[in-house]
C-alpha cells in the first residue's frame, strides 16, 4: 500500500486528477485503505474516466447514425420503421460480403477497400430501403395508423429470418482492417487510456455525417421538401412537391446511415449475425425518442447519451442494471419532457 | 450450398417424421442451438447424432429395430426448448440426447419427466439438472461443481497473490458454473476483486474491459460462451490488457478463434481429457472427419450419449423409460468416450475436467 503511494510520489504526474490526488493524499490513503488489500487502487480517477468516456462516446455514435433512421422517417410520415435495425444489420453483412470479395481479388489496400466496401454497403442497403418503402409501407399509408407499424415489424421478422437462411445462424467474424491506436497517456498507475484509430474514424465520420445531413435537411431544396411533407402532406402535394418521392428519398438517406452503422460495428467488434439488428435497433430507437423523435440533433444527442450512460454506470456501478438504468432515464426524461429533449411538441394531425 | 443441405436436411428430417409412426421404428431425437450464436454447437451435436444413429443402423439397430433421429432446435432460449420439447411428445419419441445449454436442458427435463421419455444431456453441466430428483434424467458430461472446483483450485493454486475477477453472462449455465468456481476459489482461501456480470448477445464490452484495466485484474475467469467470450478477450487487446482469461467448457469451439483470432493466444478453459485421443473413438473420428467434419468438443459427447442409450434399451429388452433408466444405472458402457457407467443422480461417473490452452488456432492440454 505504501509502495504505491510512494511510487506515486516519484512520477511525474501527467494528469490533473493525479495532481489532485497528489495535493489531498490523505484522502487517498483512506480510500485505499477502504478498498481493502486486495482491491488496491490500481488506474488514477481522470484516466478511468476519460476510457470510459471514450468507450461510451463510440458506442454512442453508432447508436446515433443509427437513431438518425428512426427520426428521419418519424419525422416526415410519422412512422416507427421497425425494419431499420435490420436494415444496419444487413449493411453489416453486405460489409463483410464486399470485404470477402476484394480479399478474393487480392485488393488488400485499405483506405480503398475501405471506400469500395462503404460504397456497395451504402449501395445494396439503399437498395434495400428503397424496396421496404415501395413494397411494405406506401401501399399501407393512406390506412389507418397501426396498419404500416405491423407491416414494419413484418418486415423486420422477414429480413432477420432471410438473412439467416441465406447467410446461415452462425456468427460471422472479422479480421480486423484497421489496427492499432494512439496511447493518449500513461498515469502514475501504469493506466494507459488508449484510443484506436478506428474509434476516432467512428467519431469523426458520425459528426460528419451528422453535419452533412443536418445541412441536407436545413439549406437544400430536398430538405425543404422533406420539411414540407413533415408539415403537411396533402399541401406539399398541391404546390408541387413529388411526395412519395421526398418519402423514398428520406428511407434511402435513412438506409445510407444504417448502412455506415453496419460497416462501423464489423470493423470496431468483428462479430456480426442475423440478430444484432434487433439489440442496436431498441437502443437506437430508445436514442431517438430520449433525443426527441423526428429532430435529427436529437437523434446525435440521444445516442451519445445512452452510449455514456451505459458505460458511466457500467464504470461507477453494476454492469448488471446497465439497461434498468439506461431506461429509466428515459422514463425521467419523458415524464419532464414528454416529446423528448430537442423534440418540439407535436400538434395533433387528423 | 451448406445451406442448400441444411434446407435438405430438415426435410428430410420432416419426411422422416411422417415415415417414423407409420414404421415399427424407434424415433430418438438430438436438441441443441441449431440455430443462434450458439449453432456451433448445435452441429457438433448433429453430426455426433447423425453418426451414431447411421453406425448403430448399419449394425441392425436396436432390439432389431431401425432409429429415426429427429433433430430439434431450441436456439438456447428456454421458451423455445419447452415447445420442442412437447413436439417431441406429439413425435413420440423414447429417448432424446439433448439439450446443450443448461438453461434449456432443465426446463425441458420436467416435460421429459411427465411423459415418460428418457434425455441423456450430452453437454449441460449445471448441477441442478440431475438434482431434481428425474428418474428419466441423465448426462454424459461433467458437473459444474466438478468444472468449478478444478478451475478455483487452479486459480488459487496458479494465481497466488494476483488479482482475479469473475464475471459471467446470468445465463444458467454461465452462473452455476461462475459461482462454483468462485465458491472453490474463496474456499481455498482467495478473494475476487470483482464480481461482475454482462449481457450477452451484445457486441461492446469496453466497459467491463476497463474496468478490468482500472483494478488491475490479472486473472480473469469467464463464465459465459464463447461469442461473448471471444469479443472480451479481442477488446482486452485492443485496450492493451494483457489480463489472462479462464473460461469453461463452452469455449471448445473453433469458432472462439475465428472470433478472436490472434488475440485468443493464450485464453484457458477447463473440459474434460479430449475424447478423440481416446483409441476406442478413433473408427469413430475418422468417418466424421471423411464427412468433412472435425469431430469437435461434444460430437462425440453425443455420439457417446446415443451409444449409452442404445446399449441399455437391449439389456432392458424395452424402450420404456423406467426398464431404460434402471439399465443405465445398473450397467456400465462401453462408447466412444470409454467405459462409464451412471450414479444414483445420473451424473457420469466422468473422467473430470483438464486445463485446456488456445494457442494459434488450436488447443491443447495446458502444460
Amino acid at each position: 500500500m505504501k509502495r504505491t503511494i510512494l511510487s506515486e510520489f516519484s512520477d511525474i504526474p501527467l494528469d490533473r486528477g493525479i495532481l489532485s490526488d497528489r495535493l489531498i493524499g490523505k484522502r487517498r490513503t483512506k480510500r485505499l485503505r477502504r478498498l481493502g488489500d486486495n482491491q488496491q487502487y490500481n488506474g488514477g480517477r481522470v484516466a478511468y474516466f476519460l476510457q470510459q468516456l471514450i468507450n461510451g462516446l463510440t458506442l454512442g455514435s453508432i447508436y446515433g447514425l443509427i437513431a438518425i433512421g428512426y427520426t428521419m422517417v418519424y419525422g416526415i410520415i410519422g412512422m416507427i420503421n421497425f425494419a431499420h435495425g435490420d436494415i444496419f444489420m444487413i449493411g453489416a453483412f453486405i460489409s463483410v460480403i464486399t470485404f470477402l470479395v476484394l480479399g478474393a481479388l487480392g485488393i488488400t489496400f485499405v483506405p480503398l477497400a475501405l471506400v469500395v466496401v462503404l460504397l456497395m454497403a451504402m449501395i445494396f442497403t439503399a437498395i434495400y430501403g428503397w424496396s421496404v418503402e415501395r413494397v411494405a409501407y406506401r401501399p399501407l399509408r393512406g390506412s389507418f395508423r397501426l396498419a404500416p407499424l405491423i407491416s414494419a415489424i413484418g418486415v423486420s421478422i422477414a429480413l432477420q429470418n432471410a438473412v439467416q437462411i441465406a447467410q446461415g445462424a452462425r456468427v460471422k467474424p472479422m479480421e480486423p482492417v484497421i489496427a492499432g491506436g494512439l496511447t493518449l497517456f500513461t498515469d502514475s498507475n501504469n493506466f494507459d487510456v488508449v484510443i484506436s484509430y478506428l474509434q476516432i474514424f467512428i467519431m469523426v465520420l458520425t459528426v460528419v455525417l451528422m453535419a452533412g445531413f443536418t445541412y441536407v435537411i436545413t439549406r437544400t431544396s430536398l430538405g425543404r421538401q422533406q420539411r414540407a411533407c413533415e408539415q403537411d402532406r396533402t399541401m406539399a402535394g398541391l404546390i408541387g412537391v413529388n411526395v412519395d418521392r421526398t418519402i423514398s428519398t428520406t428511407f434511402v438517406m435513412g438506409a445510407v446511415l444504417a448502412a455506415v452503422a453496419g460497416l462501423m460495428v464489423t470493423l470496431q467488434y468483428g462479430v456480426i449475425d442475423f440478430y444484432i439488428g434487433f439489440l442496436a435497433g431498441t437502443k437506437a430507437f430508445t436514442a431517438a425518442v430520449l433525443g426527441g423523435i423526428g429532430s435529427l440533433p436529437g437523434a446525435m444527442l440521444g445516442g451519445i447519451l445512452i452510449g455514456l450512460i451505459e458505460a458511466f454506470w457500467s464504470a461507477y456501478f453494476t454492469i448488471e442494471y446497465k439497461d434498468v438504468a439506461t431506461f429509466g432515464i428515459l422514463v425521467l426524461v419523458l415524464i419532464f419532457r414528454p416529446t423528448g429533449l430537442l423534440g418540439k411538441p407535436e400538434v395533433e394531425k387528423v | 450450398m451448406a445451406n442448400f443441405k441444411k434446407g435438405l436436411f430438415a426435410a428430410a428430417a420432416v419426411m422422416a417424421l411422417s415415415a417414423g409412426t407409420a414404421y415399427a421404428d424407434i424415433t430418438v431425437a438430438t436438441v441443441g442451438p441449431m440455430t443462434g450464436q450458439y449453432a456451433a454447437f448445435g452441429e457438433q451435436m448433429k453430426r455426433g447424432a447423425e453418426q451414431a444413429v447411421a453406425d448403430i443402423n448399419a449394425k441392425g439397430g436396436v432390439m432389431g429395430q431401425k432409429l429415426n433421429l429427429v433433430v430439434g432446435d431450441d436456439a438456447c432460449d428456454p421458451k423455445q426448448a419447452v415447445a420442442v420439447a412437447n413436439q417431441f411428445v406429439n413425435q413420440k419419441v423414447k429417448f432424446v440426447a439433448g439439450h446443450f445449454c443448461s438453461g434449456s436442458s432443465i426446463p425441458a427435463s420436467a416435460i421429459y419427466n411427465e411423459e415418460g421419455i428418457l434425455q441423456i444431456s450430452p453437454a449441460s453441466t449445471n448441477p441442478t439438472l440431475t438434482e431434481q430428483g428425474f428418474e428419466n434424467v441423465f448426462r454424459v458430461v461433467g458437473r459444474d461443481d466438478q468444472q468449478g472446483e478444478v478451475a478455483g483450485k487452479y486459480l488459487a493454486d496458479n494465481y497466488k497473490g494476483k488479482k482475479i475477477a469473475i464475471v459471467h453472462d446470468k445465463q444458467a449455465y454461465s452462473k452455476g458454473l461462475a459461482d462454483e468456481t468462485k465458491k472453490s476459489l474463496n474456499k481455498a482461501g482467495v478473494q475476487e476483486v470483482l464480481y461482475e456480470t454482462i449481457t450477452p448477445g451484445e457486441k461492446d464490452y469496453s466497459t467491463l474491459v476497463t474496468k478490468l484495466k482500472q483494478n488491475g485484474v490479472d486473472v480473469l475467469y469467464y463464465g459465459g460462451y464463447h461469442t461473448e467470450a471471444g469479443l472480451i478477450v479481442r477488446q482486452m487487446r485492443e485496450q492493451g490488457l494483457k489480463t489472462q482469461v479462464i473460461s469453461g467448457d463452452a469455449l471448445v469451439t473453433k469458432e472462439f478463434w475465428a472470433v478472436t483470432g490472434a488475440a485468443g493466444e493464450g485464453v484457458m478453459m477447463t473440459f474434460s481429457p479430449d475424447p478423440r485421443l481416446n483409441p476406442a473413438a478413433k473408427p469413430v473420428v475418422e468417418a466424421i472427419k471423411k464427412a468433412g467434419y472435425d469431430p469437435e468438443a461434444y460430437t462425440l459427447n453425443t455420439y457417446a450419449t446415443v451409444q449409452a442409450w442404445a446399449q441399455a434399451v437391449e439389456k432392458a429388452k424395452s424402450t420404456d423409460v423406467k426398464p431404460v433408466a434402471a439399465a443405465l444405472h445398473a450397467n456400465k458402457f462401453d462408447t466412444v468416450l470409454g467405459t462409464f457407467g451412471f450414479d444414483a443422480k445420473g451424473d457420469m461417473t466422468a473422467p473430470g475436467y483438464v486445463m485446456y490452452e488456445w494457442s494459434k488456432g488450436e488447443y491443447t492440454y495446458k502444460k
